[in-house]
């Protein structure tokens, strides 16, 4: 049975599921318990499992993953919420040098499953700080995975497989993609979600932590897109099929690891790739990118990857940032000169 | 239900308002001292447990000496000393249960003697051998984080735990828990320390905070990191705070046990300064000629934490027997740590991408692959 719902409620009953199958996982962070988190991701989870479940935390960034990290030695599933993207750089050493290394460190003796979730991307008027994409700082770092849906069903998956990962996953929310409805089938089980029992993770071929989803079909250029530019390429998508170009989408889901061979399979039909975030272009995932397909296909290319994204600035003033975000132009200009090789 | 709900009142805290004097139940000749307080959480430890904190402090030096020494002689790439701090560590860590979890910085080689675990361990991690070392859970012991402070962090949210297990305030003495960190006065100063005894306050989490103030981090003292004693920073989370002479392995014991019996019964954190000295180097790529006065290392030598004991334990009578069977003892824990260091073999280099993560990672997995190719392609080579 599926459910129309928003992306923010598709997390909401995610978290919501994975509290009743499991008494261990938490979910610990600012404003998480009456109010329901600032975006109400955390809606009514208190009320429902109670102030020890559900942990309205002092103001303290490093604070709340550190406990944490504590609260999983001691066997807890803790999900932290980071407000906003921008927040979450004082708890960097947190979850770099503690959180991402512990498992390493003890010579694979204690996992610490933690998930932390962040709500990031711009476009939405905010002031300095509240629209950041820093998923390429984490996805650098060994011991952490990083993923981001861009629908409310993958969320809905997503948000579930995390949880029961036992690596640490950092979990990126397209907060301007909150109230995108999508539908959900919301009988998924441990089972269909390919939950292993004892914290052991999720079976390969059900996961959605390691794999990349080709959302459409084409032979003449391959968009990869994540979070919250999946909707903009899909709209190029269908912009440029309308002038007879074939666009294949392709959403990555997962930053750490990147699911190259999918990306492989598709830019060797297609020959061209362009690749969007809205994180800044450089030293970004779509560099990574670029090189690895590079290595793997340079044969099959027709044209230099393209990358779309955010300048080499701090993120700029409201009036300003549609500029700044790649938009639905700049990936069809993008598409074109890809195709002008 | 573990918060604590106070109808929006900031809730009264006994202040506890610490004296400056260190609690001192062993004078620096060896006499035992009255505390009005403190005296009653050591009155049972009789001549032979006071033997056994002995024995504890001098195996700790001789292997700590040891470790130095194999520093000095390129066995080690590193060695963080922990000498004259002897008496705080095995006291503090002679009050704990097993059931308590500790999260020590990288100099607690006494506390990790009397958790039970191998000292040979310690070697790993500076041999370059292991980032760890050891089992945490074996001995509730947990392998030190290097970066200062950030594992206070980790005791108050495994105290956390704790709570939700509810192994606190049962009154049972096998089931009630604490979670213990150890730190030295420089991490006081870091921001993950003060957000440690926010959260332990705010949860009423039983964790205890061991601050060894040893005087110095690494050239920078003590006073110039803190214009107050170290024990306000606990006072000012509102957390009961002592502050005990650090040379003195009773009051160290004393001191502990309380902040224990609080945790376990439900009384929530504690925050202990332990005044004691950093006898040697930071670590053994230091040099402390350059930052302080021979005078007053030699004044800190005068108040040595085994020598005191000693006088103390020669006053009730014990034998010249008993210190040279200790002293021999030590000396096979020396030879036996020297043998094993030297004995241990590099890792296989491939080892390098095992745990990273807990399931496979396809980066890591890929990169594992390409360094194995690699590897073989020069073998092949040798071959022909």
């Amino acid at each position: 049975m599926t459910e129309r719902l928003t992306l923010a409620k598709a997390i909401n009953l995610g978290l919501r599921r994975a509290m009743e199958r499991d008494p261990k996982v938490m979910v610990m962070g600012e404003d998480v318990g009456p109010l329901g988190g600032v975006f109400r991701v955390t809606d009514a989870l208190q009320k429902d499992f109670g102030e020890d479940r559900v942990v309205d935390t002092p103001l303290a960034e490093s604070g709340i993953v550190g406990t944490a990290i504590g609260l999983a030695f001691a066997g807890y599933r803790p999900v932290c919420e980071i407000q906003f993207d921008g927040f979450i750089f004082p708890a960097f050493d947190q979850i770099t040098t503690q959180l991402a290394k512990v498992h390493y460190r003890s010579g694979g003796r204690v996992q610490v499953p933690v998930v932390i979730r962040v709500p990031y991307g711009g476009g939405i008027g905010a002031v300095e700080h509240h629209s950041e994409s820093p998923e390429a700082l984490f996805a650098h770092t060994a011991g952490l995975r990083v993923v981001t849906p861009s629908t409310p069903a993958d969320a809905f998956v997503l948000i579930q497989q995390a949880i029961a990962s036992p690596d640490p996953v950092l979990f990126f929310e397209p907060k301007a993609r909150y109230w995108d409805k999508g539908d959900v089938d919301v009988t998924a089980d441990e089972s269909s979600l390919g939950l292993l029992p004892a914290g052991e993770g999720v079976r390969p071929e059900a996961s959605l932590l390691e794999r990349a989803s080709v959302l459409t079909r084409g032979d003449d250029v391959t968009i990869a897109a994540y979070g919250p530019t999946v909707r903009t390429a899909l709209t190029a998508a269908r912009v440029a099929g309308e002038e007879g170009r074939s666009v294949e989408v392709v959403d990555l889901r997962a930053i750490s690891p990147l699911d190259i061979d999918t990306l492989v399979a598709s830019v060797t039909r297609t020959g061209r790739l362009v690749v969007v975030h809205e994180a800044p272009t450089f030293l970004g995932v779509g560099a990574e990118i670029a090189a690895a397909v590079t290595e793997r296909c340079f044969y099959s290319l027709e044209a230099p990857v393209q990358r779309v994204g955010g300048f080499h600035t701090p993120y700029p003033v409201a009036n300003i940032e549609e500029e700044y975000l790649p938009d639905l132009d700049r990936v069809l200009d993008a598409v074109d000169t890809a195709l002008s090789y | 239900m573990i918060t604590t709900d106070t109808g929006g009142e900031t809730p009264h805290v006994d202040r506890h308002d610490p004296s400056d004097d260190p609690v001192q139940l062993l004078s620096p000749t060896g006499e035992r001292v009255h505390h009005e307080v403190y005296s009653a959480r050591a009155d049972h430890l009789d001549r032979a447990a006071l033997e056994g904190f002995y024995r504890d402090m001098a195996l700790t030096r001789r292997f700590d000496v040891e470790a130095t020494a194999l520093q000095r002689q390129g066995e080690l790439g590193l060695w963080p000393p922990c000498l004259g701090q002897e008496a705080a560590q095995v006291g503090s860590a002679r009050a704990l249960r097993p059931q308590d979890f500790v999260f020590p910085s990288y100099r607690e080689h006494g506390v990790a003697w009397v958790r039970g675990l191998d000292m040979r361990s310690l070697l790993l991690l500076y041999r370059g051998r292991e980032h760890g070392g050891w089992d945490a859970r074996e001995h509730n012991y947990n392998v030190p984080t290097l970066v200062i402070g950030s594992h206070a962090l980790h005791a108050a949210g495994y105290a956390m735990g704790i709570q939700r297990d509810g192994d606190v305030g049962t009154g049972d003495p096998d089931r009630d828990r604490a979670a213990v960190t150890y730190f030295g006065d420089g991490a006081t100063s870091q921001g993950d320390v003060s957000e440690a005894m926010v959260f332990a306050a705010a949860a009423g989490a039983p964790v205890v905070f061991f601050c060894q103030n040893n005087q110095w981090a690494i050239s920078v003292p003590t006073a110039k990191q803190s214009r107050i004693p170290l024990v306000h920073r606990g006072t000012g989370f509102g957390i009961p705070s002592v502050r005990v002479d650090g040379n003195d392995v009773i009051a160290s014991y004393a001191v502990m046990a309380e902040a224990l019996e609080r945790a376990h019964s439900g009384g929530g954190p504690t925050f202990i300064e332990a005044v004691t000295y950093r006898m040697g180097a930071h670590t053994t790529s230091d040099d402390p000629t350059r930052y302080r006065s021979r005078a007053e290392e030699d004044m800190w030598r005068q108040r040595d934490p085994i020598a005191r004991l000693r006088n103390h334990l020669e006053q009730l009578g014990t034998g010249s027997d008993f210190f040279d069977a200790v002293e021999a003892e030590a000396d096979r824990l020396g030879e036996d740590a020297r043998a094993y260091c030297r004995s241990l073999e590099h890792p296989p280099a491939e080892s390098m991408f095992d745990h990273v993560y807990a399931t496979p990672h396809a980066q890591v997995e890929r990169e594992r692959a390409w360094f194995r190719d690699y590897k073989d392609s020069f073998e092949t080579e040798v071959v022909r």
